[in-house]
C-alpha cells in the first residue's frame, strides 16, 4: 500500500492528490501528469460547484439578514439580523408564507396526534434499542420536534378558518403529488410488464409528459382547465358549472397544479420502476404461481419487497425535485387565486420582483433549510431501514 | 439482453381473458390522459383565434377548417425571426451545457469511485474563507484587480498560520455526499448573487451565463447517477489495462467510458431535458438576446390575453426534438436511470 505525497504544492498538502492504490499499484512511478489524475478528473466539477453554488450560497445567506434600500444613484445594504426572517414566521408576512392560523377541525386533531404518537413511538424504540450516541438522540429529537411542528401547521392552517400559506402549499404540492405519482407509476408499470401485446407502444406514450417543459405543461393545462372554452366545456354544462371557473377557487386551482405536476412527473416513476420490475427474477413469480399464488400475494410478497430499494431512492430523488416546483403555478394559476397557489420558490421570486431581495433570499433559505430537513429525515427514517434490511 | 429472454419464455400462468381487458383498459385510459392534451395542442395550432373563442372544436375539417395562420406567422411571419434566433439560443444553450455537465460530472464520478482523497478540513474552511470575501468584496463594488490578489494572499496567510494546525480530512464519501447534496439546492436560492456575477463580468444576457449556471445545477445529478454506475462496473479490467501500461486518462476514456455507455445516455438525456425545459433561471440570467424557448412560450400571453393557437405552435416546435430523442433513446433511459437508483 503506496500513498505517494505528489509535490510539496498547497494542493499535496492538502492531500488532494493521493491516489488510491488500487490501480496505481503496479506502476509505481509515473509521469507528473499521471500523478495528478486523480486531482484532474475530481477538481473542475468541485471549483463549479464552489464558485456557482456555494459562493452564492454564502451570499443569500448575508442578502437574507439585510435590507436592501434604494437611495441616490445606487443602493445600500444595510444589516437587519433576523428581521427577513422574523417578518415571515410572525410578522406582516405571516399570513402569507405560513398562513392563517384557526382551530383545528376534529380530523385535524386526529391527524395532529396519529403523527405525534408516530413520532413518540420512533423515538421510545430508538432510545430502547439502546445503544445510541449523543449526538443521534438529539437529531432524532430534533427531527421529532420539526416534523411535529410541520403537522401542527398542516393541522392548523388546512381547517376551516385556517389558509394555507406558501410552505403549506407546498407541502402539499409534494406530499399529494408524489404519492399519486408513485401509485400511479406503480399501477401502470406492473401492468406493462405483463406480456400484453403493444407493450412497447404504451411504454413510449407513458413516457412523453415529462420530456415537456413545465411552462408548456401549465399553459396546456390551463386550456384544459378553462370551463368556457376548454376541450371539457360540454362535461361542464352537463354538471351545471358551465359558468363557474374552478381556477377560480383556491383549492380547484392548487388541484389542478397538482393534476398537471402529477400529469409531467408519473413516467419518471413509471420508467424507472418498469425497469426495476423487468430486472427481477422470474423463476420466483412463476413458482409461487404455481404453488397457487393469487396475482396479489405474488405482487406484495415478492415483486413489491424486490422494488423497495429502488421506490425510495426514486422518492427521494422526486422529494428533492418536487420543492423547486414554479413554473406550473406560476404560469397556470399566476399563484392565485389571491395567493393560494403560491409555491415557496414562486413567493421568493414575487418578493424579487418586488425589489425585496431580503426577504427573497430568507423564503429561499427557508425552502433549503426544509427541503434539507425532511429529505435528510425521510432517509434516516425510513430509506436507511428499506435499504439495509 | 438477459431480461428479454426471460420475458420470451411462456409464464406458466398466462393472464386470463378477463384480466387482460381490464389491464388493456387502464392502460388505454391512461394513454388517453397522456396523449388528449397533446392532440389539443395540436388541434389548436390549426385553428383561427374564432375557432378557439368560440367554444371547443374538436376535430380539424368537420368542426372547423385549420388554418396553418398560426405556423405561418410563428416561422415565416413577423415572430419568425425572434422564433429562429429563440430556437438557435436553446439549441446552443442546451446540448452545450448538458455535454459540459456531463463531462466534468462524470469525470468526478470516476475520480470518487477509483481514487482515494483526502482533503484537509482546515485548507477547505481557508479557502473558502478567502473566496467568500473576495466575492463580497466585488459584490460590494470593489475593484477585482485589487480583491483577487487580496484574496489569495489572504489564502496563503492561513495556510501558512491557521490551516495546518487542522489535522482532520475529508474521505470520498463526504465529498461525495456534499456534491450530490448540491441538488437540493433551490435555485431560487442562489440565482440573485449568480445574476451580481454575471453583471459585474458583463456575461449577463448572453449564452455563456446559461451554459455555466446549467452546468452547476445539473452537475450534482450526473455525480450521482454516474458514480454509481462506475460502482457496478467491474474493476478488473482497468487493472489489466493498469498493469499493461495504459495512463490514467486512456483508461477512462477507452474502458470506462465505452463499458457506461447506457448511464451515459440516459444521464445526457436527462440533463438536457432540464436545460431545454428550464424557465426560472433563464427568466433571471437571459433578456432578449439570449433569451431560450420556453420564455418564449411565456411571452405569448399578451396584453390581449394568452394567443393559445400561437403559444400552441411554439410548445409543439419546442417539444418535437426532445420527444424524438427520447423515443429513439428510450431503452437506455430505463436501464440507465435504474442503476443509479438501485444504489443512491
Amino acid at each position: 500500500m503506496t500513498t505517494e505525497r505528489v509535490s510539496r504544492s498547497a494542493l499535496a498538502e492538502a492531500g488532494i492528490g493521493i491516489e488510491a492504490p488500487t490501480v496505481s499499484a503496479a506502476r509505481p512511478v509515473g509521469s507528473r501528469i499521471e500523478r495528478w489524475a486523480g486531482n484532474v478528473f475530481i477538481l473542475p466539477a468541485v471549483l463549479v460547484v464552489l464558485f456557482l453554488s456555494i459562493l452564492p450560497l454564502f451570499i443569500s445567506l448575508s442578502l437574507s439578514l439585510s435590507r436592501l434600500k434604494f437611495v441616490k444613484g445606487g443602493f445600500e445594504i444595510n444589516f437587519v439580523g433576523l428581521a427577513n426572517y422574523h417578518k415571515l414566521l410572525f410578522g406582516s408576512e405571516q399570513d402569507h408564507f405560513v398562513g392563517v392560523i384557526a382551530s383545528p377541525s376534529p380530523l385535524g386533531w386526529v391527524f395532529f396526534l396519529g403523527v405525534g404518537a408516530f413520532l413518540v413511538w420512533w423515538l421510545v424504540r430508538y432510545i430502547r434499542a439502546g445503544g445510541y450516541g449523543m449526538v443521534g438522540l438529539v437529531g432524532r429529537v430534533l427531527t421529532m420536534v420539526l416534523l411535529g411542528l410541520l403537522a401542527w401547521l398542516l393541522a392548523h392552517t388546512l381547517s376551516p378558518g385556517g389558509r394555507p400559506g406558501t410552505v403549506v402549499v407546498t407541502l402539499l404540492y409534494v406530499f399529494i403529488g408524489i404519492a399519486v405519482q408513485y401509485a400511479l407509476g406503480l399501477l401502470l408499470a406492473t401492468l406493462t410488464t405483463q406480456r400484453l401485446p403493444a407493450r412497447r407502444f404504451f411504454r413510449v406514450v407513458f413516457l412523453l409528459p415529462m420530456m415537456i417543459t413545465p411552462v408548456g405543461i401549465a399553459y396546456t393545462f390551463r386550456m384544459m382547465t378553462d370551463t368556457d372554452k376548454g376541450p371539457f366545456q360540454p362535461i361542464w354544462q352537463a354538471l351545471g358549472l358551465g359558468l363557474y371557473s374552478w381556477v377560480n377557487d383556491p383549492w380547484g386551482a392548487r388541484a389542478a397544479v397538482i393534476i398537471s405536476d402529477i400529469w409531467q412527473w408519473t413516467p419518471f416513476m413509471f420508467i424507472v420502476l418498469l425497469a426495476a420490475m423487468e430486472g427481477q427474477s422470474v423463476e420466483l413469480m412463476e413458482a409461487a404461481l404455481v404453488d397457487g399464488a393469487s396475482r396479489w400475494q405474488v405482487f406484495w410478497h415478492i415483486t413489491l419487497p424486490q422494488i423497495l430499494p429502488v421506490s425510495t431512492t426514486l422518492i427521494l430523488i422526486r422529494l428533492i425535485e418536487a420543492f423547486k416546483i414554479v413554473d406550473l403555478p406560476n404560469v397556470l394559476t399566476n399563484g392565485g387565486p389571491g395567493t393560494a397557489t403560491e409555491s415557496m420558490t414562486l413567493h421568493a421570486f414575487i418578493a424579487w420582483r418586488t425589489l425585496d431581495l431580503g426577504g427573497s433570499a430568507a423564503i429561499a433559505y427557508m425552502l433549503l433549510f426544509l427541503v434539507t430537513f425532511l429529505s435528510m429525515s425521510y432517509v434516516n427514517i425510513l430509506r436507511r431501514r428499506v435499504v439495509e434490511a | 439482453m438477459m431480461v428479454r429472454n426471460v420475458f420470451r419464455r411462456r409464464s406458466p400462468i398466462a393472464l386470463s381473458f378477463f384480466e387482460m381487458a381490464i389491464s388493456y383498459l387502464i392502460l388505454i385510459i391512461w394513454a388517453g390522459v397522456v396523449l388528449f392534451p397533446l392532440y389539443w395542442l395540436l388541434v389548436t395550432s390549426f385553428k383561427l383565434p374564432i375557432d378557439v373563442n368560440m367554444g371547443p372544436f374538436y376535430l380539424p375539417f368537420v368542426d372547423f377548417q385549420p388554418s396553418l395562420h398560426a405556423w405561418d406567422y410563428i416561422l415565416v411571419g413577423d415572430l419568425a425571426n425572434d422564433t429562429r434566433r429563440n430556437y438557435f439560443n436553446t439549441v446552443v444553450v442546451a446540448p452545450t451545457s448538458a455535454s459540459l455537465a456531463l463531462l466534468l460530472g462524470t469525470a468526478a464520478a470516476y475520480g470518487l469511485t477509483r481514487f482515494e482523497y483526502r482533503p484537509r478540513l482546515g485548507i477547505i474552511l481557508s479557502f473558502l474563507g478567502a473566496l467568500v470575501l473576495v466575492f463580497a468584496a466585488i459584490t460590494l463594488g470593489a475593484p477585482w484587480q485589487i480583491a483577487i490578489p487580496g484574496g489569495v494572499a489572504l489564502f496563503i496567510i492561513l495556510l501558512q498560520t491557521v490551516a495546518r494546525r487542522f489535522k482532520r480530512s475529508l474521505k470520498n464519501n463526504d465529498i461525495a455526499f456534499w456534491l450530490i447534496s448540491q441538488r437540493m439546492l433551490p435555485p431560487v436560492a442562489v440565482v440573485i448573487p449568480i445574476y451580481v456575477l454575471f453583471q459585474r463580468l458583463g456575461l449577463l444576457d448572453t449564452h455563456a451565463a446559461l451554459i455555466i449556471t446549467y452546468l452547476a445545477v445539473n452537475l450534482p445529478i450526473v455525480v450521482w447517477l454516474m458514480r454509481d454506475y462506475f460502482q457496478s462496473i467491474p474493476i478488473e479490467l482497468e487493472e489489466c489495462a493498469a498493469i499493461d501500461g495504459a495512463s490514467r486518462y486512456r483508461i477512462f476514456w477507452s474502458i470506462v467510458l465505452p463499458l457506461a455507455v447506457p448511464g451515459l445516455v440516459a444521464t445526457f438525456l436527462f440533463v438536457l431535458v432540464f436545460a431545454w425545459n428550464e424557465y426560472l433561471l433563464a427568466l433571471f440570467l437571459s433578456g432578449a438576446k439570449s433569451q431560450t424557448l420556453p420564455l418564449t412560450v411565456a411571452a405569448q400571453n399578451a396584453t390581449r390575453g394568452p394567443q393559445w393557437w400561437y403559444m400552441s405552435v411554439l410548445i409543439l416546435i419546442m417539444i418535437v426534438p426532445v420527444i424524438a430523442i427520447a423515443i429513439a433513446l428510450e431503452r437506455y433511459i430505463a436501464r440507465g436511470l435504474l442503476v443509479g437508483a438501485i444504489k443512491g
